[in-house]
């Protein structure tokens, strides 16, 4: 990737160690380990797959921390080839500052959060890794370890999943606490390296060896003694070790058991479409199985886990058996079930924890279910789409080197996500997974970008379980989460320098003013409105109209800032707001599309997302808080059959949707002028109406603008104010002339001595900008375009009507030419006359096709033209 | 008498007079922002005070420069970007996006245009993202992200801007002039028309959200400054390779603004049109006159050339008319005279065709009807008449109304100066009574 050569400065350089693991089908290389070297070679450090490892950002201060999951060699890549895929933790700096409040607690200075997002991209440029380091788990009552709080130590308590705190999974912390506590015993097991099978001693960690076996046998359809070594001792391993814990034996019994079951052929099948992701499974096991087999028999193992419940009832019977022997882990052993499933999920995080009830079993199920159905969407996406999506980022990449470009990265991928197509949801329990994606909140991967982890590249694929249904996606998982941006600025914007630039700052429209002055009743109606909404946890409509100017979208913003703020305070309830803007819309139905991207990050076409949304406002409970939605410019979502109107008034009605939909136009009468009546009775009369602002407002709002300062004298404020009240009551004007007043008086005085603005400066920009032109424009014509005006009007007296053809009006200027003794125009000159103050608008013309027979009338009154001709 | 002297120097000559014909040719089409601004100093201070302050503070304006054709709108607005971007801090902090209205006829294709100006194109254009609703609000959200202080300013300028008025909705518009009265990224939006009514077009509350100022150029220039004007646009530059040549061109230059019948000329071309372009093109047929042994532009160049612009395109299809066209053009002219403008149809013209030929003895001019109506659809052909609309189509051809496209005076003026006129025929059309 082309920033790669930006940040060079001080690489260490990157190598594998040990072999290579050639996957024969997925076409890359794994390996177990890597070494770093630092610059000048004097130190090298190896990190293992397992470990967990620190990861280059944004911020130096605090990398990323992260275990490796994988390490691999991706040709794809254009330009870092070593991969790397890791599972995530995340530090409580990095959670987004609206949800920090979430945990309820102060954390401590070293801990970090296991990060069970599947959407995070987890595939990383393995150059970026930048250290090992050391994480502990503990339980969530634990009081973290003073003597370990060193630097390069970190604590999990609690995973993050974007929506709240959780304790970590008894398996999950299991096996983190495994890791560091296991690590001894792994290490002096692999002194040992024993190729027993079938060793009795197995004590620990049973789960997953006994799992691995499964896999190997039934993929091989016959039994091969293998010792394996089950990731999770490796990843204490010290470099160079190729360890054999002691509890990775395998049960041959098991492994036949297995083989007999009589799904093993569909395992096979499954085998076949094995994901690279797979890859992501303990390495451990290649040690004594063939190595390019390893991956694909690791999926397949999955596979059988998955599915075959049934299936391995037998095997699953022996290992019940063997439970006694299972020392380490407190598993309750009455479940058949669980060893596989537990094991399943571990193959991520490899979990030596069973699951102690049969009714976990169907808990297992649910958080896979919900890994599935965020990450399919991105798993299955065409090839074609991969590429384009792969071009994309790299262009994006190319665009903006800069320096931060980390940064930029994240957000590329953020909106490489942004648009993907809409998840077609393929898997056989869709019912469930679409329920799950339906309710995901949007905020994950917007977030998640904010954080912007992996620097490089990429791809964060679900740092989950990759899921059980292999896809045939070659290559890892497409990058999310990314905004497009305008290029920031080199040079800094440079602040006001004196009274007039200061004024003229706070003077412009888009300056938001810390109240809105003379639209309190307006802010309390509809704050009241959506707060006792919210408070009662019902939906409801309001209509609001204005003409434009009047400060309704800014009222309606301003209530959202404070309920917002209220909602933090915990005095109303959390809600979500969504604003859709009609005049941002290419077309109603989009409205649609956004609403449901907005609501979920979902994207979908008009009319799914349309089935979807209905679906979410009208199934009970499917929201867990009120959505406020706030639809401007209500009028261009007007349609034929009003469909689409129709649908955003009537969810509110629906007691289960909890939705407060606002919907502010220009037209009072827009529900009576324009709507159905079954439309404007669901629309209900909850009116509210913006008047023109009178000249004491406007007064008001400019002094309130200019509190501080002294740039305008009263009476200029007075006038303006006037003025435009007059005119249309619009406050945009109003602030627009008083900027260009503020110009007027900085051009017209000498520089160094800008005082207050005057009342003639404020004529003048009022002059400017109101008065219209065709009179200046008649004037500045040339002598044959006045006369052209001329014969006009002669020729309009003379018929009596207010139109001519180009031929009458002629002979009236051929005439008046030769009263006045001026070389009379030939007909191409005049109808060049003619087409030129057409085209100015001076005067109405048809197309010249017509040519002497086109149509002439004047655009103005005939007496603004004889007033502008008469004065030379 | 400079001609002559020239003579004996022709070769130096030839070399001088295709760099002194490529310069002008140059300025005169190019339209390459000259040194001087002529009449809109106050309009080109205001804009570029405009520009700066949006490229170097970040804010967001809006305007509009309205002018008739040949004004000077987009040699404004390009003098000020030229300048604005000499401007140390600025060059590299702006991002400009030029749109036309007459190449971006919808917001589809405009969208796409800023996406390539703004350097995202690669991200559209390509299935997966590619709708119209995707790149709207792509855009958007780009522009979106960015503030007043951090986000590289971006100056739009839309040429014919009143053809964007046009789209549906005027959802670029809105979104353009919504950018730039809001805390996004700092935009100025410049609109280049020639619609004096430009803000009538303009949807309520997109007129709302513009800004309102409006800058007019309206050739307010008097004769003096036109005729200073001709001087600078004629004279060569002080780089000229031959000094000598280049003195003795500019003298000439200036004794022909001095030359009474040089300034009638432009008095005439100025008061047809104000217009510099108008200018242009004549001096660029006068200037296509020059040659080695005719080095210098001399007021015979010059008054020919107005000669030209000012010529009457009909009146010069008439001279190349045979005589029976000449003849049923001088019929329908009769017809016209008689009926009032009614339309007349093929039948009526051949009757009165017939009248005067009966009323000449000799029959030079009896030709066959179907031949009468060949030369009748030659003169459709030409447009000289055209069918009156509303008429029905499977009308008999030689009954369709028609209307005749020529004024009295350009048959008169044309008969005049057509070579080998008849002379009955000229007295025919003089009176149709003639015969009498």
């Amino acid at each position: 990737m082309a920033h790669c050569t930006t940040r060079l400065r001080s690489r260490p350089t990157y190598s594998w160690v040990g072999s290579p693991l050639l996957d024969q089908k997925l076409l890359y290389q794994t390996y177990k380990e890597m070494s770093v070297t630092s610059k000048g070679g004097s130190t090298e450090t190896r990190i293992h797959v397992g470990q967990f490892v620190l990861v280059e950002g944004n911020d130096d201060e605090n990398p990323y921390v992260a275990k490796l999951i994988e390490l691999f060699e991706d040709d794809s890549e254009p330009y870092c080839k070593k991969r790397a895929r890791v599972q995530w933790f995340i530090r409580f700096c990095e959670i987004s500052v609206s949800k920090q409040h979430l945990l309820g607690r102060k954390p401590d200075e070293q801990e970090i959060f296991w990060y069970d997002c599947p959407a995070c991209n987890s595939n990383i440029d393995a150059e970026t890794i930048s250290g090992p380091v050391q994480v502990i788990a503990l339980a969530p009552h634990e009081v973290l370890p003073t003597e370990l709080k060193n630097e390069k130590t970190f604590f999990v308590k609690l995973s993050w999943n974007e929506k709240n705190f959780k304790p970590l999974s008894p398996e999950l912390f299991a096996e983190l606490d495994k890791l560091q506590e296991g690590s001894p015993r792994c290490r002096e097991s692999m002194e040992t390296k024993n190729r027993s099978i079938n060793s009795p001693s197995r004590t620990t960690a049973k789960r997953s060896v006994e799992r691995i076996e499964l896999r190997h046998s039934t993929s091989k359809s016959h039994q091969i003694p293998t010792h394996l070594v089950t990731p999770r001792a490796r990843k204490r391993l010290e470099l160079g070790s190729l360890p054999v814990t002691p509890n990775t034996g395998i049960s041959q019994e098991t492994s036949q058991v297995s083989l007999d079951s009589p799904r093993r052929s569909k395992r096979k099948v499954a085998s076949e479409i094995t994901s690279p992701s797979k890859k992501s499974q303990p390495d451990g096991l290649q040690t004594s199985s063939p190595a390019p087999k390893a991956p694909e028999e690791t999926g397949e193992m999955r596979r059988s886990c998955a599915e075959q419940d049934e299936a391995s009832r037998e095997s699953r019977m022996v290992l019940r058996a063997r439970v006694p022997a299972l020392k380490t882990t407190e598993i309750s052993q009455e479940i058949t079930l669980d060893p596989i499933r537990g094991g399943k999920r571990s193959s991520v995080v490899p979990s030596v924890v069973l699951k102690p009830e049969v009714i976990r079993k169907r808990e297992a199920q649910t958080p896979e279910a919900q890994d599935e159905a965020v990450s399919t969407p991105h798993r299955i996406r065409r090839k074609t789409s991969l590429l384009t999506l792969k071009r994309i980022r790299q262009q994006l990449r190319f665009l903006d080197n800069r320096k931060n470009d980390q940064e930029e990265e994240g957000k590329s991928d953020k909106e490489e996500e942004e648009f993907l197509p809409a998840a077609e949801i393929t898997d056989s329990d869709s019912e469930e997974e679409e329920e799950e994606e339906a309710s995901t909140p949007p905020l994950p991967r917007r977030m998640r970008s904010c954080v912007s982890r992996s620097p490089h590249s990429a791809t964060k694929s679900s740092s989950h379980t990759p899921s059980k249904t292999p896809k045939k996606t070659p290559k890892p998982r497409t990058p999310h989460s990314a905004t497009p941006q305008i290029r920031s600025r080199n040079l800094a914007a440079r602040g006001p320098a004196s009274v007039l630039e200061e004024a003229r700052l706070s003077l412009h429209v888009s300056a938001v003013p810390d109240s809105l002055p003379c639209r309190e009743k307006e802010f309390q109606d509809i704050y009241n409105f959506v707060e006792s909404k919210l408070l009662d946890r019902t939906g409801g409509c309001m209509y609001i109209s204005g003409v434009p100017g009047t400060g309704k979208t800014a009222t309606v913003h301003e209530v959202m800032h404070c309920l917002r703020q209220a909602a933090h305070a915990n005095d109303v309830p959390p809600f979500q707001y969504i604003e859709v803007n009609g005049m941002k819309l290419t077309e109603p139905h989009q409205v649609y599309v956004q609403i449901l991207q907005k609501m979920t990050g979902q994207k979908a076409t008009a009319n799914h997302a349309a089935e979807l949304l209905a679906k979410r406002f009208r199934t009970p409970g499917s929201s867990q808080e009120t959505t406020v939605l706030l639809v401007d410019e209500l009028d261009l979502l007007w349609t034929q059959k009003q469909d689409v109107m129709y649908n955003l008034f009537d969810w509110p009605t629906h007691k289960e949707a909890r939705l407060v939909v606002l919907a502010i136009a220009n037209t009072m009468d827009l529900p009576e002028r324009i709507m159905m009546n079954r439309v404007a009775s669901r629309l209900g009369f909850t009116r509210m109406s913006f008047q023109p602002y009178t000249y004491r407002q406007l007064q008001q709002i400019l002094m309130s603008r200019l509190k501080h300062l002294k740039a305008f004298e009263d009476d200029a404020i007075q006038l303006v104010a006037r003025k435009v009240a007059a005119l249309s009551g619009d406050a945009r004007r109003c602030l627009d002339v008083c900027r260009r007043a503020t110009e007027i008086c900085e051009s017209s005085r000498e520089p160094g001595s800008p005082g207050p603005v005057t009342v003639a400066h404020l004529l003048k920009a009022v002059d400017e900008m109101f008065s219209s032109a065709y009179i200046t424009a008649i004037k500045n014509s040339s002598v044959m375009e006045q006369n052209f005006l001329r014969a006009i009007l002669a020729e309009f007296r003379r018929s009596g009507l207010e139109e001519a053809t180009f031929q009458q009006v002629y002979r009236q200027h051929v005439e008046l030419c030769r009263m006045e003794g001026l070389p009379y125009p030939t007909m191409s000159e005049a109808m060049a006359v003619c087409s030129r103050l057409g085209a100015c608008r001076l005067l109405l013309v048809e197309p010249s096709r017509h040519d002497l027979l086109l149509r002439v009338r004047l655009n103005i009154s005939q007496g603004d033209v004889l007033f502008a001709l008469k004065e030379e | 008498m400079s001609s002559r002297k020239s003579k004996s120097n022709n070769l130096i000559h030839t070399e001088y007079l295709s760099q002194v014909q490529r310069i002008l040719r140059e300025r005169f089409c190019n339209q390459t922002s000259h040194t001087n601004l002529f009449g809109i100093q106050v309009q080109y201070k205001h804009l570029i005070e405009l520009l700066k302050r949006t490229a170097i503070h970040g804010e967001s304006n809006s305007v509009l420069i309205i002018g008739p054709r040949g004004s000077g709108k987009s040699m404004l607005i390009n003098h000020a970007l030229k300048e604005l971007m000499e401007v140390e801090d600025v060059s590299e902090n702006v991002l400009q996006v030029h749109l036309n209205g007459l190449l971006q006829i919808n917001d589809k294709i405009a969208l796409k245009e800023i996406t390539r100006q703004l350097n995202l194109e690669n991200v559209i254009g390509d299935k997966v993202f590619g709708s119209f609703a995707e790149n709207l609000s792509f855009i958007l959200e780009a522009l979106k992200k960015g503030d007043r202080t951090n986000s590289c300013p971006v100056i739009f300028i839309l040429d014919e801007f009143d053809l964007f008025a046009h789209h549906r909705n005027q959802t670029l518009l809105y979104n353009l002039f919504d950018i730039s009265q809001s805390a996004q990224t700092p935009i100025a939006v410049i609109g280049l028309t020639c619609r004096l009514d430009i803000l009538e077009l303009l949807e309520k509350r997109v007129k709302s959200r513009f800004s309102h100022r409006q800058m007019h150029l309206m050739n307010s220039f008097g004769f003096p400054q036109y005729l200073k004007i001709f001087k600078e646009q004629l004279s060569l530059p002080t780089e000229f390779p031959d000094k000598l040549f280049a003195e003795k061109w500019n003298e000439n230059v200036q004794c022909l603004s001095e030359d009474t019948s040089v300034q009638e000329v432009l008095q005439k071309h100025f008061n047809v049109s104000k217009s510099l372009r108008s200018l242009h093109m004549l001096l660029m047929l006068a200037l296509s006159r020059v040659t080695t042994s005719h080095p210098f532009i001399t007021a015979a160049d010059l008054m020919e050339a107005n000669q030209l612009c000012s010529m009457d395109s009909k009146a010069n299809i008439v001279h190349g008319l045979s005589v029976l066209e000449i003849c049923l053009i001088i019929a329908m002219k009769h017809l016209n005279d008689i009926y009032e403008e009614e339309p007349f149809n093929f039948q009526m013209v051949y009757n009165e065709f017939q009248k005067f030929v009966q009323r000449k003895a000799h029959s030079v001019y009896n030709f066959e009807k179907p031949v009468v109506m060949k030369a009748f659809e030659h003169l459709q052909q030409l447009e000289l008449i055209r069918p009156v609309e509303r008429t029905s189509v499977n009308a008999q051809r030689e009954y369709q109304l028609m209307k005749l496209l020529l004024d009295n005076t350009q048959i008169m003026n044309a008969l005049q100066k057509y070579p080998n006129c008849p002379t009955d025929v000229r007295q025919w059309a003089t009176s149709s009574l003639s015969w009498l």
